[in-house]
């Protein structure tokens, strides 16, 4: 045995000890006594309070900004614009499971030629007390030239659109369009041939969706400090799921060396996606350059609704062709999608999954990348997987109808499986989805009678997950007790799961683990916390790091006895020897091992850099009940059960929240949630208030059924949880709807007006 | 700038601070008594994040300014756990991994706590109505309903 | 009073006052010497706006401090209610609670417990949003509103305070600071129901407030109905309560008033709610508030 040892999965022949049970998390007392430190929580000395004035317009050339009065009033320290920001060529980068344009990010995080949509930065300012900097905001002047906007992705795809970017030509188109348009891309993922495949079908079902945006809704407002010094070092706090990033980009827009720029991640409030990209931590180091003090920024709610990340609003068609007896002969569908005012929409995550529950031979998905006058979207948990999962799923429902099938008995009909080529490419290993299926079927929420006016609705939903560049370092302290440094902000847990992992392979109590994610300069690079990749990559590099530690311990053994390591073995927390003809001596626990250290060779760490591989999809199916108010239209959810392929669940209570929270967010996408626009193109709900998130008690509890179908890629056959089980909701929701109501909606929320609309138009009134 | 100087107790000590007029309660607590377990989610009293108890009353810190609060008394999550003993709620949030990021969880705990003060037996429903203002983006509210419905349990003997 | 306002030498930004009198004479002093003074009693809009900066007052009046704002007292023939009572301390009034249990539930609707514990009646009267929840059963309830101003005192229905959205008929320096809600007569029941997406924290869409009294034979003899978020300010629609009055509050009648509530109607589009989803559940809501309304009044 050695470090080098395969790290796929292998059947525990011993009872796990930590593993699959649920122990207490590291950071949970610092979060319920008020400790825990968020991006705002931190005070420095000397510290000043930073604001950002906004654009007020859709679409806005920007003439001029004068800002010598805000730089005048008393109490202000630094005032910047896009002057204090050196542009930046076009090249890709890698943000979670979504790339952007470096150019598109510094005018994303700072207004440049025009202001693109309500909320965009124009200025920021630094100023002794928070009232005064935004006082000072609106001493700065700017002159606006107010162009025509678009906010529809379908308004916005047509020829006579006000065009935002002048220099964008359609790419994947051939031949290259020779006029301007705000398409930015058009792509496809492919299978077989759709064509024959529609020939062969005795049923088809095409149909058409509309989504709205929605923002991800995490409770704690962007928020970091800043400080840069006269040595030309920068320092920056930051809640951020990927502080690695947040070096990246503060470096690059600041035009810093990435030494230079020290991150630490503060604990996180939320993200799902939302903060895997950066705005306010170049201003505030480009603020503190400029003043020479600490500079904190955090955003008021209303800029978080205006100015980052919601999902696309998109517009879908939809088309399954399927035999009588159920067997779906060919699968297409056309996705456009609002990028936002830049490109780069979930699109292309959204036409890989469209199809991926399902082994079909013919599959056709067209996606369009459209940018609008809109916040450029980030990443929402399983980004465009959901939306398209809503059109998809909606239309499966229709065409189990129109077969006369159960929806789960043709879902179980068609399902993917180990061995099924999935249409973005890869051919699947073993995977859950026949198993949450059967887990739904099998379910008593699916067998309760129901009432009038109530409603069942089934769906399904996949995300890939993914792996990425990890650094992880172990450190064996003199006491026998363990510093492990992660690299990977911890938004759910995962810094207790990697410990249960650590401490299983130690073999030891995970309270002698002490995680803590470390600042940029304590590791290596580490891909950000997203993708559902942390428990499963992070826990992968961690086992390995604690396989490497074992192999010290075992030399460090054999050392003492005089014998080879090969003699040696690791149970239990102890170096034995492997039998009795290594020899008779008492074995050595951890604790004798590092207290010897000094006299045996000095520290015991084990640090591993790696690229993880072999993330494990997961799948997922959920049943919902729901009660209509056929004179108002309002939806009230009854029931709710989320099954889900965990492939293992280090932490059972924190996986069964993951597929509790992500329900909830795909019920209140369901059914209220929604950007709204006046007809200037300003956000007309910027706030919780009207934005409408589901609150305790519109809700039941969620029933949560933890599938573990082992990914033979995780030495514990651990997935990625994090994303899958919020992809079926939506259109689990409509089919319910359609179930109590007759009344088939595609287009999202269901709230109440539209319902109420569709059921009058139902009742002929 | 003119400034108020006010006296108030916060968890049972004296404090003094200046504030400007337009500073909440909220801004005062973080930003010149250094309280940060308090968080802002959006100043506008409807997540919840924020919440205090001022002589008693569950209240939204945001709603509140800096400058009226004098002579009152003012329990904020830094004071619910008694020394090293955490209060049952805060176990039994542990104990049901009621929390994921976080965030809501000092708002949470406050206005559990009021709530069992005042009602020592909710109905899961009623539970429900009394934090509908404590908004949750993370965990779906399952498993703080069945944290805060097992503390008030255990705290009735059962 | 802990909270002594000192020098500063901070930025020149004028800022705003804050005061925290202790008599209503005081307060109608200070808001008659300031045209940009403000009332805070709840402050639950007050500081929304402050922070939103929709509004910019260069004085802020805090009247929590004045006690006689702050009591629930029983008169002769009915009770009086402070202006500056918060809605936890209302429902917290056995005998207002027993009395009119559709305008607490009104008053309760707002906003979260948090907000109960602070927002008052008369800051959601004044406040003047066509939505406000307690509005339509003080009116319903047939309160009115006194008022003390530098003029003297004066006694108003609730019905004639707000006028438009953000708009009182307040004069300059008046001051809303009591409610008085006169002794029903026997066999009197109110409710008010309002609409809402979710089921709390949001602005109604749409809200009725009902209060009827019976005769000995269940037959309607008086009714009043109030819609709120229908119009730029809650309504007093007669010919609803006229749908009730003379009849046993059955399915035709209450089929009349949904029909006359929603006749009344004249709601906007905007992001809460569509036009003519608000006039039709305008009438639903009315039919569902009634019903209530005569289930209390039979057990009165």
């Amino acid at each position: 045995m050695s470090a080098a040892e395969d790290l796929g999965y292998q059947e525990k022949t011993h009872e796990l000890k930590w593993v699959g049970k649920n122990v207490t998390r590291t950071d949970g007392v610092d979060k319920v006594t008020g400790r825990a430190q968020f991006g705002a929580d931190l005070i420095m000395p000397g510290m000043l309070f930073g604001a950002v004035l906004r654009s007020p317009h859709a679409h806005a050339k920007i003439n001029g900004i004068d800002t010598s009065k805000a730089e005048a009033l008393k109490g202000v320290k630094a005032v910047i614009c896009r002057d204090d920001f050196a542009d930046q060529p076009s090249e890709m980068i890698q943000v979670g499971e979504l790339s952007v344009n470096i150019r598109d990010v510094i005018r994303n995080v700072m207004a440049r030629e025009k202001a693109m949509y309500d909320g965009h930065a124009i200025a920021a300012v630094a100023a002794t007390t928070a009232a005064i900097a935004r006082k000072a905001l609106k001493l700065i002047e700017v002159d606006y030239e107010v162009l025509p906007h678009v906010i529809d992705v379908e308004e916005a795809m047509k020829p006579d659109a006000p065009l935002l970017n002048e220099d964008m030509f359609t790419d994947g188109v051939d031949p290259k369009p020779d006029k301007p348009s705000n398409i930015a891309k058009r792509l496809e993922i492919k299978l077989g041939d759709v064509e024959a495949g529609f020939a062969d079908a005795d049923v088809v079902i095409e149909r058409e969706y509309r989504t709205r945006p929605v923002h991800q809704g995490y409770i704690e407002p962007h928020a970091c400090v800043a400080s840069y010094t006269e040595d030309g070092q920068g320092e920056v706090w930051a809640s951020t799921p990927g502080h690695f990033l947040v070096r990246a980009i503060t470096a690059r827009l600041c035009g810093m060396d990435v030494s230079k720029v020290k991150a630490t991640a503060s604990e996180i409030g939320g993200g799902f996606g939302g903060k895997n990209i950066v705005y306010l931590e170049p201003l505030a180091m480009a603020l503190s350059r400029k003043c020479g003090r600490p500079v904190k920024m955090a955003m008021h709610r209303n800029e978080v609704f205006r100015a980052t990340g919601p999902t696309s609003g998109s517009h879908m068609k939809v088309k399954i062709g399927a035999k009588r007896d159920g067997k779906i002969t060919a699968g297409w569908a056309e996705l456009m999608f609002q990028a936002g005012a830049f490109p780069g929409s979930p699109v292309f995550p959204a036409a890989m999954c469209a199809y991926a529950c399902y082994d079909l031979e013919n599959v056709l998905v067209i996606g369009w990348d459209v940018i609008a006058n809109r916040p450029k979207t980030t990443a929402y948990r399983a980004p465009g997987a959901q939306i398209s999962a809503f059109a998809v799923e909606s239309a499966m429902d229709e065409l189990a109808r129109e077969l006369g099938i159960d929806p789960i008995d043709l879902r179980l009909m068609n399902a993917a499986k180990e061995g099924t080529k999935a249409a973005y490419g890869p051919t699947f290993g073993p995977v859950g989805q026949v198993e949450s299926l059967e887990a739904i079927k099998n379910h008593p929420n699916y067998k309760i009678p129901l009432g009038p006016n109530q409603g069942r609705g089934v769906a399904s939903g996949f995300w890939f997950n993914i792996g990425g560049e990890t650094s992880v370092t172990m450190n064996v302290n003199d006491d026998g007790t363990i510093a492990l440094t992660l690299g990977n902000p911890d938004l759910s847990g995962t810094r207790t799961s990697i410990s249960v992992m650590a401490a299983e392979e130690l073999g030891i109590e995970p309270d002698r683990i002490r995680p803590t994610i470390g600042d940029t300069t304590s590791l290596g690079f580490n891909f950000i916390s997203a993708g559902s990749r942390t428990t499963f990559a992070v826990g992968k590099a961690t086992v390995e790091a604690s396989r490497v530690v074992i192999d010290e311990f075992r030399a460090r053994a054999a050392a003492t006895w005089d014998i080879p390591v090969e003699a040696v073995v690791w149970e239990d927390g102890h170096a034995r020897p492997a039998s009795s003809n290594a020899g008779d001596f008492e074995p050595l626990s951890l604790e004798d091992i590092a207290r010897e250290a000094k006299k045996t060779g000095g520290p015991i760490a084990g640090h591993v850099e790696t690229n993880v591989s072999g993330a494990g999809p997961s799948f997922a199916t959920e049943a919902v009940d729901i009660e209509v108010d056929p004179e108002t239209g309002h939806i009230k959810v009854l029931r709710f059960t989320a099954a889900q392929d965990a492939g293992k669940a280090i932490q059972p209570n924190f996986v069964e929240g993951q597929y509790q929270g992500a329900a909830v967010q795909g019920i209140g996408w369901a059914l209220n949630e929604e950007y709204i626009y006046d007809d200037k193109g300003r956000l007309e709900n910027p706030g919780f208030l009207d934005y409408r998130m589901p609150v305790a008690s519109d809700l039941p509890m969620i029933d949560a059924v933890i599938v573990e179908v082992p990914n033979p890629n995780h030495p514990y056959g651990v997935r990625g949880i994090g994303e899958t089980s919020i992809v079926p909701v939506m259109a689990a929701m409509a089919n319910a709807l359609e179930d109590a109501t007759d009344v088939r909606i595609n287009e999202l929320p269901l709230s109440p007006p539209r319902v109420l609309k569709a059921l009058n138009e139902k009742n002929g009134g | 700038m003119a400034r108020y100087h006010v006296s108030a107790t916060v968890n049972g000590d004296d404090v003094e601070f200046l504030c400007e007029p337009e500073q909440t309660l909220l801004d005062v607590l973080r930003d010149e008594l250094h309280l940060t377990g308090t968080k802002e989610g959006c100043a506008s009293g409807d997540c919840g994040a924020c919440s205090v108890m001022i002589d008693g009353r569950l209240v939204c810190s945001c709603l509140v300014m800096g400058a009226e609060v004098g002579d009152r008394e003012i329990e904020t999550i830094e004071g619910m756990a008694d020394g090293e003993q955490l209060h049952p709620l805060q176990q039994k949030f542990l104990d049901y991994a009621a929390l994921q990021c976080g965030y809501c969880t000092p708002g949470i705990l406050i206005a559990a706590k009021a709530l069992l003060e005042r009602n020592p037996d909710p109905t899961e429903t009623e539970a429900r109505f009394w934090l509908a203002g404590n908004l949750c983006r993370c965990t779906g509210y399952d498993k703080i309903m069945r944290a805060v419905m097992d503390t008030a349990a255990e705290m009735r003997g059962e | 009073m802990a909270s002594d306002r000192v020098n500063w030498n901070g930025s020149d930004v004028i800022t705003m006052r804050y005061e925290a009198p202790e008599t209503m004479e005081a307060a109608v002093e200070l808001l008659s010497s300031d045209e940009g003074a403000r009332v805070l009693a709840g402050g639950t809009d007050l500081l929304v706006q402050l922070r939103a900066e929709m509004i910019e007052p260069s004085l802020v009046v805090d009247v929590k401090r004045i006690a006689a704002m702050r009591e629930i007292t029983k008169e002769n023939d009915g009770i009086r209610v402070g202006a500056a009572v918060a809605g936890a301390e209302l429902g917290e009034h056995e005998e207002f609670k027993a009395t009119w249990p559709g305008v607490l539930e009104a008053f309760e609707l707002i906003g979260s417990t948090q907000i109960q514990g602070r927002a008052t009646m008369g800051g959601n009267l004044c406040n003047a949003s066509p939505a406000a929840d307690s509005v339509p059963a003080m009116i319903a309830a047939g309160a009115t509103a006194t008022i003390l101003g530098p003029g003297g005192q004066r006694d108003v229905p609730v019905e004639d305070i707000a006028i438009g959205p953000g708009q009182t008929s307040l004069d300059k320096g008046e001051l809303v600071t009591s409610f008085f809600f006169p002794k029903p007569a026997a066999r009197t029941g109110d409710a008010y129901l309002r609409f809402i997406p979710r089921t709390e924290m949001d602005i109604a869409v749409v809200g009725a407030g009902i209060c009827l009294t019976l005769d000995d034979s269940d037959i309607c003899k008086a009714a009043r109905v109030s819609l709120g978020a229908v119009a730029a300010r809650a309504l007093v629609v007669d010919e609803a309560a006229d749908a009730l009055i003379g009849t046993p509050v059955d399915e035709a009648a209450l089929a009349k008033l949904a029909e006359a509530a929603s006749a009344a109607a004249k709601p906007i589009d905007d992001k809460r709610g569509t036009k003519e989803f608000r006039i039709q559940v305008m009438g639903v809501m009315a039919r569902r508030t009634a019903e209530i309304a005569l289930a209390r009044a039979k057990a009165n």
